[in-house]
């Protein structure tokens, strides 16, 4: 007989809790302020403004290497998410932490579109390779205007290998 | 201290985010810039291994890559970056300040070319390294 579905707060809450862990463990998502919407698996991140995050006051505009940092963080949670996903939901999860270990990142390569505007912007990442040992994303960045992009990238990733301990 | 780093550094120092994350500049002369930034703990991006986050080296680069634009003899008014590209080629020693420098190699009347180096205090062993092209926007007289 089949397991009867789960209720859906039990499962949001599982999901929303791993999310959180996700990135509540890595101080400079904290320092620039990056959080995270999901619905279902999808991720979009938002980067709140900040005065801090400026980089030409005159104009006012957003730094580039904030922006650059805001894409790869984007970037690397998106991968962490995808490859937690299926444990997740299959509830292998619990207790694992390496299940945490974050991707590194091999090359990251940015094209600065328009300039920053001094107000929240948002990323999504879309993993268009995710191979046991490397993976490629490409993000896109926006304000105001989903369909105008202010910045987007595409990014090389080495995945965290299982510990040899763990066959 | 020459007049140009002064004033380089005063620029540097209005810059809310590259303030915020403690960049000096140590050298800025034609098209050749060095930026440090000390290690700090806000800047983690793997809390197993307290290594610095990639995104604080690309906000470090990009800074010292327009550092060294604006210095290129041919007198540049402003610059953005059009793209940027870093190379990861080792993680950052935890606790270490990272410095760069950063060279434009070309500038054309519309576009710079820049090349840059990031290293802990392993200086013979380079974090990472960067390839970018900047606008050029007007001209300083």
């Amino acid at each position: 007989m089949r397991k009867p579905p789960e209720p859906v707060q039990v499962i949001k809450q599982r999901r929303d809790e791993a999310l959180s862990k996700l990135v509540g463990r890595v101080p400079y998502i904290q320092y620039l302020g990056v959080t995270f919407d999901r619905r279902g698996d999808e991720l979009t991140a938002v980067l709140p403004y900040a005065d801090k995050l400026i980089g030409n006051p005159l104009l006012p505009a957003i730094h580039g290497g904030v922006t650059s940092a805001f894409l790869e963080i984007t970037s690397v949670i998106s991968l962490s998410w995808a490859t937690l996903w299926d444990d997740l939901e299959s509830g292998e999860l619990e207790g694992d932490s390496t299940a945490f270990r974050m991707p590194k990142t091999i090359d990251f390569t940015v094209d600065y579109l328009r300039s920053g505007l001094p107000r929240d912007a948002y990323a999504r990442a879309r993993i268009t390779r995710s191979g046991r040992r490397y993976a490629s994303v490409h993000v896109e960045g926006w304000q105001d205007n989903r369909e105008k992009l202010f910045a987007q990238a595409t990014g090389h990733f080495l995945m965290p290998q299982p510990r040899s301990d763990k066959s | 201290m020459s007049d140009k780093v002064n004033i380089a550094r005063q620029f540097m120092e209005a810059i809310p985010h590259s303030r915020d994350l403690g960049m000096v500049l140590t050298e800025i002369e034609n098209g050749v810039a060095t930026i440090t930034m000390p290690y700090d703990e806000r800047l983690i991006g793997d809390p197993e291994t307290g290594v610095v986050h990639g995104g604080a080296v690309s906000a470090l680069m990009d800074s010292c890559c327009g550092a060294a634009v604006m210095s290129h003899p041919s007198n540049p008014g402003a610059t953005a970056t059009i793209d940027l590209r870093i190379d990861y080629m080792r993680s950052a020693t935890p606790g270490q300040a990272l410095s760069t420098t950063a060279t434009c190699y070309h500038i054309t009347r519309n576009v710079a070319f820049v090349r840059a180096t990031a290293v802990d205090e392993d200086t013979d062993n380079p974090v990472a390294m960067a390839t970018g092209t900047f606008t050029i926007e007007g001209q300083r007289r």
